[in-house]
């Protein structure tokens, strides 16, 4: 089937079975590696992308469900070569270790300062509870969220 | 000190907030195949045949079982005992039989449901209570991995009778990559293995032997996580990638799906842990006897080293004059147990931290006041006769006692939390941590380790991997620091077997005090050999560099040379277990629920002995996540088993790891008592923070419930249990 939808900003195409998975048309077909599979069901957010400015696990996805939409992921994050705030925070914060986790994190980090620039640190753990880390205890990551608005200024 | 205490942002950084680093699911060799295990369905059982089903299309699927193995059918570790591939006999449910590939990942799990097998069952063990002795073999002459007993002192004849037995449960490792390898043909006929791993060495190791020939090497990927669930499994996916290149002709990718990863792959050692000591009235220790059993699993693995240190851990933090401890890990038709961060210590430690409060409790003392009294110090000595010094034990006490007095942060109840029923409580408890290897580890391993100058920027050449730990960034750190030169201009190579030198294992708190003592002397020898070529005796490098009149490269290599002053009798189990110890203390605040028995966390404080922090970025991010994986094992996080030892909880949605909101509000303190021969002082800490917070939170439910929890985990229904119990004792 082919299907039309947007990337980071940009028009692409793909010809695949209706039900391949949103993550895998990403990562093997349109060479976008960012978005990773920690459970392939729903559970850990390593996947997470933001499609039509709402946060979704993309390994539950059907590719046909995107056509015509507008799909952000990790790789859409920096711009023109600089990081969004967001990026920059989770490195001054250590908030990436490992870093399997943390291109679901950034984006579903960066749908909440779009909505709430300054979330207080109950309402990022809220925010960013569909997103699993082994690594980092989590309060660097909720540090990083409270503070990305800083680290731009 | 310009690049040493300071936070400088990880060098690997970069790649991982953009979604550019590469991790072995990322890449895609062309021609790539992908592979499918096929595992035992029984827990011991003589294998009869392996067919096909003629029903299922065979065109373009490769299948390989033990007779396909070129060199020897073992995975080397310890001992020989594990093979690759099972030949003849099962002895776990999840035992690799057959393996197939296919064009497709789907396609090739397909082809695995094909393949049939046909078993005749064998008796089958999986209490590890039954093993010693039992008349079905599994290991040995008695099923025994490895027995240890140590003791030291005269027992006391007097002294007040404290008895407790502690059962801690399997922990599942839970990196949030699963295992996954990529092998493919060289050109001169050998094989590169690509992958997620802890210790390309090991790899390589084992696959020369599977395969009968040293023309191999193995590469390291991104590796999203370890915590030692990588540190021996990926030589048995290595070997199932690299059989399946083989057969295949091509390039074969082996990615596990997260349920096959949760079974199939090692666990944390479950342990049951019986403790008598004796104890003068006003609660100072006389002698302290611990008697510990470890479930190995059905292959030796790491097993041996694991019983080790749960041993040498199993006093605790504490002097005693007299103390006998016994351990032994036995062999069960489970799957087998392995490493996982504290590696064997977190077991014992939670037992010695709750025998403690229970001491307290039966002399009607506060637990603070028992530890207090008891706690190591300078110059006492530990049940191997090792005299101890830099001993952080009762500054860090102190220092996490002073941060838990800020008043707690106000927690937004979630939905049905916060009523009549919930109850507060707060738990304390310490640990101590052996640093690097135990007793002659490190001699034997002789880690190395070279820095090369290029084009004016040095490359440190060490096969010691990051698994997120920030490794390299403190490598270059040491270098920079020692150099005297900006960390732009050090670079870490990539770890391949083929190009950097054995460093050992990247495990046992050993990588930046034993490893980055090895790069910092690199670094020296650098400088020394700069002078050398120039006749130039400045110690500045940049005057070395300019003076130089050929541009070639240069190298220098360094070999881990023991402290002569340490001394360890390997068959004794006496001298110097460890070259110097961290040191620990957490304290938890939460809530439970008297009805539901679920808890939710609400701060946890720690302070902990680092020596010296090379990046107290990268410390705090070590001692948070590890105390993290502490608390979900103390309430959330239970491997669940049939009675064939499989795994049923094998999925995210089964296995609960804490998530934001189940997780408390960190505060961490860092106490830097130096160990001068870690590099600027730096004590190793990757375990030490998975040592003591489990214990801290059965205190906590203590206070909040009074009920006594020496279990682990303490998942709601087991609270409720206990509190079932207290109550109907509490009504005769
Ligand atoms: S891979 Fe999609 S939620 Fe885990
Ligand atoms: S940084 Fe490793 S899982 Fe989050």
């Amino acid at each position: 089937m082919h299907i039309e939808f947007s990337v980071n900003g940009e028009r692409r195409e793909v010809d695949l079975p209706p039900m391949t998975r949103l993550l895998d048309a990403l990562r093997e077909h349109l060479d976008l590696t960012g978005a990773k599979e920690g459970c392939g069901e729903g559970e850990c957010g390593a996947c997470s992308v933001i499609l039509d400015g709402e946060v979704v696990c993309s390994c539950l996805v059907p590719v046909v469900q995107v056509a015509g939409a507008s799909v952000r992921t990790v790789e859409g994050l920096a711009r023109a070569g600089e990081l969004d705030s967001i990026q920059a925070s989770f490195l001054k914060h250590g908030a990436a270790q490992c870093g399997i986790c943390t291109p679901g994190f950034l984006v579903a980090a960066r749908d909440l300062l779009d909505r709430n620039p300054h979330p207080t640190p109950d309402q990022a753990r809220d925010a960013l509870a569909g997103n699993l880390c082994r690594c980092t205890g989590y309060q660097a990551i909720v540090d990083a969220v409270v503070h990305a608005e800083a680290v731009r200024e | 000190m310009k690049n040493i205490g300071i936070g400088v942002p990880r060098g690997d950084g970069v790649a991982k907030v953009t979604g550019k680093a590469i991790y072995v699911d990322d890449l895609h060799p062309d021609g790539c195949w992908h592979g499918a295990t096929v595992r035992a369905s029984c827990a011991h059982a003589r294998i009869v045949k392996i067919e096909r089903d003629p029903a299922f299309d065979w065109t373009d699927v490769v299948i390989v079982t033990a007779r396909d193995i070129p060199g020897e059918n073992v995975i080397a570790l310890i001992t020989d005992d594990q093979p690759c591939l099972a030949d003849g006999v099962v002895r776990h449910v999840e035992e690799a039989v057959a393996l197939v590939a296919a064009p497709e990942r789907e396609r090739a799990l397909d082809a695995a449901r094909h393949v049939r097998i046909t078993y005749e069952p064998l008796p089958v063990l999986i209490d590890p209570e039954q093993s010693i002795g039992s008349p079905i073999r599994i290991y040995g002459e008695n099923n025994v991995f490895k027995q240890i007993t140590i003791r030291r002192g005269d027992p006391p004849t007097v002294g007040r009778v404290v008895r407790g037995v502690y059962h801690v449960g399997h922990q599942e490792q839970l990196y949030l990559e699963p295992q996954g390898m990529i092998a493919s043909a060289r050109t001169d006929a050998g094989l590169t293995l690509i992958g997620s791993l802890q210790c390309p060495y090991y790899v390589l190791k084992a696959l020369k032997r599977l395969l009968g020939h040293d023309r191999v090497n193995v590469v390291q990927a991104t590796t999203g996580g370890g915590f030692g669930g990588k540190e021996d499994y990926p030589s048995m996916i290595a070997a199932h990638a690299a059989l399946l290149c083989l057969k295949a002709g091509r390039p074969v990718k082996m990615i596990y799906r997260r349920d096959e990863d949760i079974r199939a792959t090692t666990k944390r050692h479950p342990a049951r842990v019986s403790i008598e000591s004796l104890v003068a009235p006003d609660g100072r220790l006389l002698s302290w006897k611990a008697d510990i059993l470890m479930d190995g699993g059905a292959y030796n693995t790491l097993s041996p080293v694991v019983i080790s240190r749960g041993l040498l851990h199993a006093t605790g933090p504490y002097a005693c004059p007299h103390v006998e401890l016994s351990g032994a890990v036995v062999a069960t038709h489970s799957p087998p147990n392995g490493a996982f961060r504290g590696f064997g210590a977190p077991q014992t430690l939670f037992a010695a931290e709750r025998h403690m409060d229970r001491i307290a409790r039966e002399l009607g003392r506060s637990p603070l006041e028992i530890r207090r009294l008891n706690l190591y110090r300078d110059g006492d000595v530990t049940v191997t006769g090792q005299t101890l010094y830099d001993v952080g034990g009762a500054a860090v006490l102190e220092e996490a006692l002073a941060a838990a007095e800020a008043p707690l942060p106000a927690v937004a109840a979630q939905p049905g939390e916060g009523g009549a029923s919930w109850r507060s409580g707060r738990g304390l408890a310490l640990a101590f941590h052996g640093c690097g290897f135990t007793g002659n580890g490190e001699a034997w391993l002789k880690g190395k380790a070279a820095l090369e100058l290029r084009d004016s920027k040095l490359h440190i050449l060490t096969g010691a991997t990051e698994i997120g730990q920030g490794a390299e960034t403190i490598f270059t750190q040491i270098v920079a620091e020692e150099l005297g030169i900006s960390l732009d201009r050090v670079e870490v190579a990539r770890h391949d077997t083929a190009e950097v030198p054995d460093s050992g294992p990247t495990v046992a708190s050993r990588t930046t005090m034993v490893v980055g003592a090895v790069v910092q002397e690199t670094a020296r020898r650098m400088r020394a050999a700069l002078q050398a070529e120039t006749g130039s005796t400045s110690r500045d490098f940049d005057t070395l560099l300019a003076a130089r009149t050929v541009d070639s490269p240069l190298r220098t290599d360094h070999t881990y040379e023991p402290d002569p002053n340490l001394v360890w009798d390997e068959h004794r189990y006496s001298g110097d277990a460890y070259p110097t110890f961290g040191w620990s203390c957490g304290i938890v605040d939460l809530d439970v629920d008297e009805d539901t028995g679920v808890v939710r966390y609400r701060r946890f404080v720690s302070a902990t002995d680092v020596g010296r922090a090379i990046n107290p970025v990268l410390a705090i991010g070590q001692l948070e996540g590890g105390a993290l994986q502490a608390l979900g094992w103390a309430t959330l996080e239970e491997v669940v088993r049939d009675d064939v030892g499989r795994v049923r909880s094998d999925r995210v949605t089964t296995y609960i790891i804490p998530t934001s909101v189940d997780s408390p509000q960190m505060v961490t303190r860092l106490v830097e008592i130096p160990y001068a021969g870690g590099p600027f002082g730096a004590k190793g800490i990757g375990e030490i923070p998975m040592d003591g917070p489990a214990a801290a939170v059965a205190a906590a439910i203590e206070e909040a419930l009074g009920v006594v929890l020496d279990r682990l985990p303490m998942t709601p229904e087991r609270v409720v249990a206990e509190m079932n119990v207290a109550l109907s004792e509490r009504s005769f």
